[in-house]
C-alpha cells in the first residue's frame, strides 16, 4: 500500500464498484471488483469520503467535514489507504 | 487495526460482514470432516422464494456478500436462478463446491460475472490425500473444475483447503496448484463440528506442524486466504493478518438450509442456535434482538486464559473448537499453542462431549441394539 502518490490536491471519487455501510464506529466499505473490506474507523472519515465525489479536492472535502489542519495528515494517510486499495481513485476531468 | 475498532467488533455490527449461507445439506460426496453433516436432502429446506426473500433482507440490511455452501449448493436445481438474484439486489456471491457442476459452460458464465466468486474444495495435494478424506473421484473431480474455469478465463477463484494432518505438509504443493490455474489459496482450519467432531482427534494437525504452519503462513502473508481461522496461532509470536478475533454473532453467522441462524459455521448445535429466518421479524430480528447474539456481544470472560501473556493475540481461541471438544467457553482453544488445551483434554471424561446436531449423513452408523425410531423402521416381514 503506497502512500506516496496521494494528492489532496486532486479531485477523488469512491470506485463507483464500492458500497459504503455505515457503522456506529464509522463505515465499512465493500469493494465488488477487489473482493476487499476496508473500515473507515470515524464518522468524519466516513462524512469526507461521502464528500469526495463532488468536491474539488481530497482537501476540500476534508476541510468541508470539519477535520482541522492539524489532524490533515492522519486523514490523509487514511485516504491514501483507501486510493492505494482503490477504495477511491483519482476523478479524470469531466 | 486500532484496539478500539476490535472492541466494535465484538460488540456486534448492525449487519454481519460476512454470512455463510447454506442452501441444502444435500451432497454427492460423504468428507469424514463435514462440519454440517451434510449428505441428505432436509424436506424442510427454503424454497425458491423463502431463499429470494431473504436476499432482499441481506440487500436491505447491506449484507455485501454470502458464502453460500452446503452440503453441495449446486446440486439445488434453483442455484443458478438464486445466484444470479443475489447478484441483481447487489448481494456478491462466493460459493464453495466440490466441483461436481463446474462444466466448461458453466465456467464461462462464471468467468463474466464479477459479482460472483468460486472455491474449489480439496483436502490434499495428490488425489491420495485428498481422497481419503473427501471419497474416491473427488480429486479428479475438483481439478478439472479448476480446468475449466482457467480454460474460461477466471481468474483469482479459490481453492480452499482444510488443514489436517496429512496434507498440511503439502502446503507448497497446494501454492503450486493455485498458481497453476491463476487462483488463490485459501486454507482454513480443521474444526471439531459435525461429522468432524468424531475424525478431530486424528487429523488435527500436530503441535509441531502448528509451528510450521504458522511459519508458512507468517512467510506468505496476504497472498493466502485463511478466513482469519488461525488466530489462535497468534499465541506463537507475531499476529497473523486479519481481524484475530472470534466473530461469532458479532460479524459472522451462519444460516442453515432450513433457515435455522447459529453464530457461527462452526456451531452447528442447539446451545448456539440464535432463531430461524421464518420467525416473524425474519433474519434482521435474529441477528439484531436474539438474546443469544446479544450475549456473545456482551463482554466475555476469559477465565484461566486471562492470565496467559498471550490473551491478547489468541483471546482465548475458538468457542465451537473448545465446545465441541468438551471444553469450558472460558478456558483454552484443545490446540492452544502453549500446550494447555492438552492438558484440559485430557482432563474431559470420556463419552462426555456434546454431540454434534442435527446430523443429515446419508449414511447414519448402526448401533448395535438400537431401537427403531419408528414403527416402519422394523422390517414388515419379521
Amino acid at each position: 500500500m503506497s502512500t506516496k502518490s496521494f494528492d489532496l490536491d486532486s479531485a477523488w471519487e469512491v470506485h463507483p464498484s464500492v458500497a459504503i455501510r455505515r457503522e456506529r464506529f464509522g463505515a465499512l466499505l465493500y469493494h465488488f471488483g477487489t473482493r476487499r473490506l476496508s473500515f473507515l474507523k470515524t464518522p468524519t472519515l466516513l462524512d469526507a469520503v461521502q464528500r469526495l465525489n463532488s468536491s474539488d479536492s481530497a482537501r476540500a472535502a476534508l476541510s468541508d467535514s470539519g477535520v482541522s489542519a492539524a489532524e490533515t495528515p492522519t486523514y490523509e494517510r487514511a485516504l491514501a489507504g483507501l486510493a492505494g486499495t482503490d477504495m477511491i481513485r483519482e476523478r479524470t476531468a469531466s | 487495526m486500532t484496539a478500539t475498532l476490535l472492541d466494535e467488533f465484538e460488540l456486534g455490527l448492525d449487519a454481519p460482514i460476512c454470512l455463510t449461507w447454506e442452501l441444502t445439506y444435500a451432497c454427492n460426496l460423504a468428507c469424514t470432516h463435514c462440519l454440517s453433516s451434510s449428505g441428505r436432502r432436509d424436506p424442510r429446506e427454503l424454497s425458491t422464494d423463502e431463499c429470494k426473500s431473504l436476499i432482499d433482507t441481506f440487500e436491505r440490511m447491506q449484507v455485501f456478500y454470502v458464502n453460500i455452501g452446503g452440503g453441495e449448493p449446486t446440486v439445488r436445481s434453483d442455484f443458478w436462478e438464486l445466484v444470479d438474484y443475489a447478484t441483481a439486489h447487489h448481494v456478491g456471491v462466493k460459493f464453495s463446491t466440490n466441483g461436481v457442476k463446474i462444466t466448461p459452460e458453466i465456467a464461462k458464465r462464471l468467468a463474466a460475472s464479477d459479482y460472483v466468486d468460486v472455491q474449489i474444495s480439496i483436502d490434499g495435494a495428490t488425489a491420495e490425500v485428498n481422497d481419503a478424506i473427501r471419497g474416491p473421484g473427488s480429486f479428479v473431480t475438483a481439478i478439472r473444475a479448476m480446468e475449466n474455469l482457467a480454460a474460461a478465463g477466471m481468474r483469482g477463484f479459490k481453492i480452499s483447503v482444510v488443514m489436517t494432518r496429512h496434507n498440511v505438509d503439502q502446503l507448497d504443493e497446494f501454492k503450486a496448484i493455485a498458481d497453476r490455474y491463476d487462483a488463490q489459496l485459501r486454507i482454513t482450519r480443521l474444526r471439531p463440528a459435525g461429522r468432524g467432531a468424531s475424525v478431530w482427534h486424528e487429523l488435527h494437525p500436530l503441535p509441531e506442524q502448528q509451528r510450521g504452519l504458522y511459519d508458512w503462513l507468517l512467510a506468505n502473508g496476504e497472498n493466502v486466504l485463511t478466513g482469519d481461522s488461525f488466530f489462535h496461532l497468534g499465541a506463537y509470536g507475531d499476529a497473523l493478518p486479519g481481524l484475530n478475533l472470534c466473530g461469532a454473532g458479532r460479524v459472522v453467522c451462519l444460516v442453515d438450509p432450513v433457515g435455522d441462524v447459529y453464530a457461527c459455521p462452526f456451531a452447528i448445535h442447539e446451545q448456539f442456535l440464535a432463531g430461524n429466518v421464518r420467525d416473524s421479524g425474519g433474519f434482521e430480528a435474529v441477528w439484531r434482538e436474539s438474546s443469544l447474539f446479544t450475549d456473545l456481544r456482551s463482554p466475555q470472560t476469559g477465565g484461566a486464559c486471562t492470565k496467559c501473556s498471550s490473551y491478547d493475540a489468541c483471546r482465548g481461541g475458538c468457542m465451537a473448537a473448545k465446545f465441541f471438544t468438551g471444553l469450558p467457553l472460558d478456558g483454552p482453544d484443545p490446540e492452544c499453542v502453549k500446550g494447555h488445551g492438552e492438558s484440559s483434554l485430557a482432563a474431559v471424561p470420556a463419552g462426555s462431549t456434546p454431540r454434534p446436531s442435527p446430523d443429515h449423513s446419508r449414511v447414519v452408523p448402526i448401533t448395535i441394539g438400537r431401537r427403531p425410531d419408528r414403527a416402519c423402521d422394523t422390517s414388515p416381514l419379521a
